[in-house]
C-alpha cells in the first residue's frame, strides 16, 4: 500500500490557522449538514413508511367521498370549501404533522448517541448547535413533504367535488399555522429526543404524548380543575381550522347540566393558539438545544 | 508553528471513579505518539476530552495553543478524529459521506472530490465509492472512517484504537497508513492496545494507567530506562545443544545477561546492548554451527516495560 502523499504538502505546518479561517459559519454547516441528512431520511425506509401513512389516510378519505357521495353529510361536506378544508385538513392535518414529527424527529438527537453517528459528526470542527440545527431543518424539510403530499390529496379530491373554489385562501393560510404547528411538535420532540440516549425510549414518549397523552392531561385539567390548558399544545391546535370557520367559537362557554352542576368548555383565540405554538417552539428548541450543548459522548 | 497537543491537568470523575487523574502532557511537533495502557485505564476518555465528546471534571486541553473546551470548533478544525467506531449514516455513500464532511471543513468541492478518491483507494474502498454505507461489514465502515479522518490532510490525527473491527490485513494496511502519515509534518497521537503496532510506528510513547500518566518518553528511553534495553531471545536449535556449549560458550557471550534453557532445543537469551548487540550474539550463535534454526524476540522491550509498570500501578 502506498502512502498518502503528506510528505509533498510543506504548508502543512500551517494548515491549522488556514482551516480555521475558511471552515464555514454555524448556520452555513447547518444548512449544509441539513442536506445530507435530508437526504438520508429521503432514501430510508422510514421516508416510505410516512408515505404510506399519509397515502392510507388520503386513500380513505378519496374512498369515504366517494363511496357515500350521495349522503347528506358528505354533501354538506363536499358543498363548500369551508365544511370540505375546515373538516379533512383542518381536523386531518395535525395527525399527519404528529406521524411526521414522530417519525423523523424522535430518535434524531438520541439516535446520534445511541447508533453513534455523533461521533462520526462530533469529531468535526463544527459547533452542538450547527449539529442540532442542522438535524431540525432536514426534519421540518421532510416533515413539511409529508405535509405536502396530504395537501396534494386534498387539493386533488377538493378540485373534482368543488371545482373552481377547490384551493381557497383559507388554505393558504391554515398551511402557514399547520408549519408554525409542526414548528411547535418538532421543538418539542427534538427536546425529548435530546433528553435520552435511547432511541426507543424517545420515540415512545414522543408518541404515548402526542397522540393521547395530551389530549387526556387536557380533558383531565378542563374536567377536573377547570381551568384554560393555555399550557398544552394539543389545545392550540384547533386553530388549524379557524381559517374556515365564521364565526369563530366563542371563548369560554358555559353550560349548565343536570343537577345544577355547570360544564366549561374552552377554545383557544386565533391570537392565544398562534402565541402558544410560537411559544412551544421557541422554549422546546431552546431547552433541546440547551441540553444537546451539554449531553456526553460517554 | 509546530503542531501541539496538551493537557493541563485534565481529570474526569464519574460520580466517586476517577477515570482521569489530572493528566499533564504536552506533546509538541511531528511525530507518533502511541497513547498506552490497559482497559479502563483513561485513554478514551482522554481523548473524548481532547474533542470535546465528554468535558472535563477539572482541567483544559488544548490543540495547536487552542483550548477546546473554549472553542473546540478552531481547535478542531487542525485535527482529524477517529474516536470509537463511528457510524455513518447508513443511506449516504462513502463518497457523499466524505463530502459532507468537506464540506462542512469548508474544502472546496473540487479539493473534496480529489481527496475523496484518493483517500478511498488508500484504504481500499474505491470499489465501494458509490455504495450505501448501511450495507457494509464494521471493518469497511472502518476504513472509511479512517478516510474521513484524513480527508483534510489534517495537522494533528487523534486516533482511538484504529485498528478495532478490521482483520489482519486490515490491521496492517492502518499500520501502513500511519506510518507513511508520519513522514509528514504531523502529530499523530493514537491508543493502541497493540504494543506490536506502538514500537512499529511510534517515536514516543505514553503509559496510563489507572487514570494516571506513569511516564512519557520516546521509545529508547523508556526501554532503557525500566529495563535497561535488554530484551529476551528465544533461540532454537535442530537438536539437543550439550550443557557445557551453553555454559561455556553462550552464557559467555557479549551482551547476554543471561541463559536458561526452555528445553534440549530451545534457549532464552536476555540481550542488552539493543541491536548491535543481537546481531554480535547471532552472529556468534552461527559461529559456533550448531544447527540454529530460530532466533526471535520472544518479547518486546516496551512489553516488559509495559507488564512491569502496569503491574506495579496495579498492586
Amino acid at each position: 500500500m502506498s502512502a498518502i502523499p503528506v510528505a509533498a504538502n510543506p504548508a502543512v505546518g500551517t494548515e491549522s490557522a488556514r482551516a480555521a479561517g475558511t471552515i464555514p459559519g454555524t448556520l452555513a454547516q447547518a444548512l449544509l449538514l441539513s442536506r445530507y441528512q435530508l437526504r438520508d431520511y429521503l432514501r430510508a425506509r422510514r421516508f416510505v413508511l410516512m408515505m404510506a401513512i399519509v397515502g392510507v389516510l388520503g386513500a380513505i378519505i378519496t374512498l369515504v367521498l366517494a363511496i357515500y357521495r350521495t349522503s347528506d353529510v358528505v354533501q354538506g361536506l363536499t358543498g363548500s370549501s369551508d365544511a370540505f378544508y375546515g373538516s379533512f385538513w383542518g381536523g386531518g392535518v395535525y395527525v399527519v404533522i404528529i406521524f411526521a414529527g414522530i417519525i423523523f424527529g424522535g430518535d434524531a438527537i438520541a439516535g446520534e448517541f445511541q447508533n453513534k453517528t455523533g461521533y462520526f459528526l462530533m469529531g468535526l470542527p463544527i459547533r452542538r448547535t450547527s449539529v442540532y440545527v442542522g438535524k431540525f431543518l432536514a426534519a421540518l424539510a421532510a416533515s413539511v413533504v409529508a405535509v405536502l403530499f396530504f395537501l396534494a390529496i386534498l387539493v386533488a379530491n377538493g378540485a373534482y367535488y368543488l371545482g373552481a373554489n377547490g384551493f381557497p385562501l383559507a388554505l393558504l393560510v391554515s398551511f402557514g399555522i399547520a408549519l408554525l404547528y409542526l414548528l411547535a411538535l418538532l421543538g418539542s420532540v427534538f427536546l425529548f429526543s435530546s433528553m435520552f440516549k435511547n432511541s426507543l425510549y424517545a420515540v415512545l414518549v414522543v408518541a404515548v404524548l402526542f397522540l393521547f397523552g395530551f389530549t387526556i392531561i387536557e380533558d383531565l385539567i378542563v374536567g377536573l380543575v377547570k381551568i384554560e390548558p393555555w399550557f398544552i399544545i394539543d389545545y392550540a391546535r384547533s386553530v388549524l381550522a379557524y381559517p374556515f370557520t365564521s364565526p369563530l367559537p366563542a371563548h369560554i362557554t358555559t353550560m349548565t347540566g343536570p343537577g345544577g352542576r355547570t360544564f366549561t368548555s374552552y377554545n383557544p383565540t386565533y391570537a392565544e393558539g398562534l402565541a402558544i405554538m410560537a411559544g412551544y417552539f421557541v422554549l422546546t428548541a431552546v431547552a433541546g438545544l440547551f441540553l444537546f450543548e451539554r449531553e456526553e459522548f460517554t | 508553528m509546530s503542531p501541539s497537543l496538551e493537557a493541563r491537568g485534565l481529570t474526569r470523575r464519574f460520580g466517586t471513579f476517577t477515570a482521569l487523574d489530572h493528566l499533564n502532557l504536552k506533546v509538541d511537533g511531528a511525530k507518533c505518539v502511541g497513547f498506552l495502557g490497559p482497559n479502563g485505564a483513561g485513554k478514551t476518555t482522554a481523548l473524548k476530552m481532547f474533542t470535546d465528546l465528554i468535558f472535563p471534571t477539572e482541567g483544559e486541553a488544548f490543540v495547536n495553543g487552542v483550548s477546546v473546551q473554549q472553542d473546540r470548533k478552531r481547535a478542531l478544525a487542525a485535527c482529524g478524529v477517529l474516536i470509537e467506531t463511528p457510524e455513518i449514516y447508513g443511506s449516504l455513500t462513502p463518497r457523499e459521506a466524505l463530502e459532507m464532511v468537506g464540506r462542512l471543513r469548508g474544502m472546496a468541492p473540487k479539493e473534496v472530490r480529489d481527496r475523496t478518491d484518493e483517500v478511498l483507494a488508500e484504504v481500499r474502498m474505491s470499489e465501494w465509492t458509490d455504495q450505501k454505507v448501511g450495507r457494509f461489514s464494521k471493518g469497511m465502515k472502518q476504513r472509511v472512517n479512517i478516510a474521513s479522518t484524513l480527508l483534510s490532510d489534517p495537522e494533528v490525527l487523534l486516533l482511538d484504537e484504529p485498528s478495532t473491527g478490521l482483520d489482519p490485513r486490515g490491521v496492517s494496511e492502518v499500520r501502513d497508513i500511519i506510518r507513511g502519515l508520519k513522514r509528514g509534518r504531523r502529530l499523530v497521537f493514537f491508543s493502541s492496545h497493540l504494543l506490536s503496532e506502538v514500537v512499529d510506528v511510534c517515536d514516543e510513547v505514553a503509559l496510563l494507567n489507572h487514570g494516571k500518566l506513569l511516564f512519557y518518553d520516546s521509545l529508547a528511553n523508556v526501554t532503557s530506562r525500566f529495563v535497561g534495553g535488554a530484551t529476551d531471545v528465544s533461540v532454537e536449535f535442530l537438536g539437543p545443544v550439550a550443557d557445557d556449549l551453553v555454559k561455556g560458550s553462550i552464557a559467555t557471550m557479549p551482551g547476554v545477561q543471561a541463559c536458561t534453557r526452555q528445553d534440549p532445543t530451545h534457549l532464552t537469551l536476555t540481550i542488552a546492548g539493543g541491536p548491535p548487540a543481537k546481531a554480535r550474539v547471532l552472529e556468534g550463535l552461527v559461529g559456533l554451527r550448531t544447527g540454529l534454526v530460530g532466533f526471535k524476540e520472544s518479547r518486546s522491550a516496551l512489553e516488559e516495560v509495559y507488564l512491569s509498570q502496569v503491574t506495579d500501578g496495579e498492586s
